[in-house]
Order: C-alpha cells, then sequence, then structure tokens
C-alpha cells in the first residue's frame, strides 16, 4: 500500500485483488451492520445510522472500487465539487418546502 | 505481486501503431494505435476519459438526486402512510439484493484488475460473473414486483388501500408490525410511497438492464482479447457505471427497506 501511494500522478495505478477483497468484507459487513440496527428501536436514531452506514459504504465503494483514492487530482476535485452541489441543491430545497408553511402545523 | 506495477501502455503495440499511424503519429511510433491523434499521450487520453466519464456520473447523482429529494419531501409530509407503505417490504429480499449487488461490484472490479494486468480469462470470467449477478438481482427484485401486483399496490386504478386501512387483512405485514389502522385520507397517500418505490427501484433498474446489455457486449469482445492488451479505458469507465449503480442501491435499500421499521 505504501509503495503504491507514491507513484506519480500520471502513472496509472492499479489497485489490487487484495484491496477488493478487504472492502467487500467491509461492505458485507456494513450490510449486516444496518440490517442489524433496523431491528433496534432506536427513534429518530433509526434514519440517521442507517444513512450514516450507507454512507460510509458509498464513500468505500467511491474511494476504492472506483480508484477515486489513486486518481488524478482534476478527478478528486470533480466528485468533491460534484457531491458538494448535490447537497446544496438538496438543502436549499428542503430549506424551502419545510420552511414555506412555518408556523403552519 | 502484478497489481502493484505501473500499466506500460501498449508497449507491444508499436508496430501496428506505425503501420496505421497518420502523419502526427508517425512521428512517435512508439504510441500504441488506440491513442487518438489529438492526445499527447495514452496518459492523457485514459485521464480525460475517467474525466469525462465522471461528470456523466454526476448528471446521474443530480437525476437519482431529484428522485431521492421528491422521497424525502413526502416522506415528511406522509410520514404514517409512508412507514405502513415500506412495511410492505421484504427486508430479507432487500438485504439479498444488497449481497449480490455488492459481490457484483467486487467481480466487476476484479475484471478491471484483470484487464489492466492483461488476464483474458480472468476478465472473462469476473464479466460472466458480474452478468450473472446483475440478472439475479433483477431476478428477485421481480419476485418483489409481483408480490406488489398480486396485492394491488402498484398505483394506478386497481390499486387497493386495504393492507392500510384494515392492517388486519394483511396477515404476514400485520403479524410482524402490528400497524394500526390509517385513517382514508392519509391511506390514499400510500400510493405516493409506492409510486415513488417503483420510478426509484425502477430506474436502478433500467441501469441495471442496461447495464447487463454492455456486460454482454463486453463480454463478447474479451472473449477476442480485446481489452487486455494495454486499451482498458471501456473496461474501467464500464466499471465506474456498475460501481455507481452499486452506490443507488446502496441508498434505496437504506431509505426504502430500513429506516422505517419502527414507528
Amino acid at each position: 500500500m505504501s509503495e503504491q501511494t507514491k507513484h506519480a500522478e500520471h502513472e496509472h495505478h492499479i489497485v489490487g485483488p487484495m484491496v477488493y477483497v478487504a472492502i467487500l468484507l467491509a461492505l458485507l459487513v456494513g450490510t449486516a451492520l444496518t440490517v442489524w440496527a433496523s431491528f433496534l428501536e432506536l427513534g429518530p436514531w433509526n434514519p440517521i445510522i442507517a444513512l450514516a452506514i450507507a454512507t460510509a459504504k458509498a464513500t468505500l465503494v467511491v474511494l476504492f472500487f472506483m480508484h477515486v483514492k489513486y486518481s488524478t487530482k482534476l478527478t478528486k476535485l470533480t466528485v468533491v465539487a460534484g457531491i458538494f452541489t448535490f447537497l446544496i441543491l438538496v438543502s436549499m430545497t428542503l430549506a424551502d418546502y419545510i420552511s414555506r408553511a412555518w408556523g403552519s402545523w | 505481486m502484478p497489481d502493484n506495477s505501473a500499466i506500460v501502455h501498449g508497449a507491444q503495440e508499436s508496430a501496428t501503431a506505425a503501420n496505421n499511424a497518420n502523419g502526427a503519429n508517425s512521428a512517435h511510433p512508439e504510441q500504441p494505435s488506440y491513442l487518438r491523434h489529438h492526445f499527447n499521450s495514452t496518459e492523457q487520453q485514459a485521464d480525460t476519459s475517467n474525466f469525462a466519464m465522471w461528470l456523466f456520473l454526476l448528471t446521474e447523482v443530480m437525476f437519482f438526486g431529484g428522485l431521492f429529494t421528491a422521497y424525502l419531501i413526502y416522506r415528511n409530509w406522509y410520514y404514517p402512510a409512508f412507514v405502513a407503505g415500506s412495511h410492505q417490504l421484504n427486508v430479507i429480499w432487500g438485504t439479498l439484493n444488497t449481497v449480490v449487488l455488492i459481490a457484483s461490484s467486487f467481480t466487476m472490479a476484479m475484471g478491471v484488475w484483470c484487464a489492466e494486468t492483461r488476464r483474458r480469462k480472468g476478465l472473462v470470467l469476473s464479466l460472466t460473473l458480474t452478468f450473472v449477478l446483475g440478472l439475479c438481482f433483477l431476478g428477485i427484485k421481480s419476485i418483489e414486483y409481483r408480490e406488489k401486483f398480486e396485492k394491488h399496490h402498484v398505483p394506478g386504478a386497481h390499486y387497493s388501500l386495504q393492507s392500510f386501512v384494515d392492517p388486519a387483512s394483511d396477515p404476514e405485514i400485520f403479524k410482524e408490525y402490528h400497524d394500526k389502522p390509517l385513517p382514508l385520507d392519509m391511506a390514499r397517500h400510500t400510493e405516493i410511497y409506492f409510486s415513488l418505490y417503483f420510478a426509484m427501484t425502477g430506474m436502478h433498474a433500467l441501469h441495471m438492464i442496461i447495464g447487463i446489455g454492455i456486460l454482454g457486449f463486453m463480454i463478447y469482445r474479451a472473449r477476442a482479447g480485446a481489452y487486455t492488451s494495454g486499451h482498458v479505458t471501456f473496461v474501467e469507465n464500464f466499471g465506474l457505471y456498475w460501481h455507481f449503480v452499486d452506490i443507488v442501491w446502496i441508498y434505496l435499500f437504506a431509505l426504502l427497506y430500513l429506516i422505517s421499521r419502527h414507528q
């Protein structure tokens, strides 16, 4: 791993099978964990925990299966900018819907 | 370990490059034939197509993002209807499909590695496993869809409110959740839940069907050695698409199946 990350940005990096097996196991553990958590009575924490685990799984997929950890700065910036824009759009839309009927519930 | 090395982009193909190169390329006889004339190097070409693929995936993020946002807003408005609606989904089928899709993402990632390290048989095997796992996912999804049709939970003229105004009439679900009957106006909003359920899982399944079609094409080409001679861009970019579809499902599973099991 440490040797791999030293490669220059423009050299095409190959992620090996051991990394993929480790991520596969982590994703399966995450799936088991989120299903187990859904059986617990946690009130408002149920959706928060489910979405947190989903985000952790998605991050592993993006970084390793999709090679973003080993990609060029341009690709990293593109991914982060896209997620950032997406979150702005969602939060502004939700803010509008939540505040529009303010006080009438 | 071969996986620790960087790719030498198609050095073996220098002979073919010299043969069919145009004027610009003939000055660099060491460049492989798949290098387009408007790129300086295979690295630049690979980086450019990777960037373009990510831009496409961002438009996909925005597309599914709109559906997710609609789901969040309606879930807040008609919360009891969305809880009762999601109780109709079977967590076991959902979990099984999540495992199948994660496994297919793993076999796809292995396929990319096989292409990068020029393992033709490994690539064909990986792509075939991905293809089969994709079909398994759609098979399980169709079992779930069939149940929705049988219970008249598909939005439209034949939509039935019975499971929601009289939960005891649906014993399999009732014995697990003991839902209280919903008033008629709230029960009607379960149709919105199922509209979004079919829109989201249906668009996801459409992406799977398109992906499986492309996988079939890739298996055919890979058997002839198409992606194992240095030019791996197509396999890598398809891998990005397949993993993206996996990520969409990870969120669909959480939002549709898991977050409303209590309440």
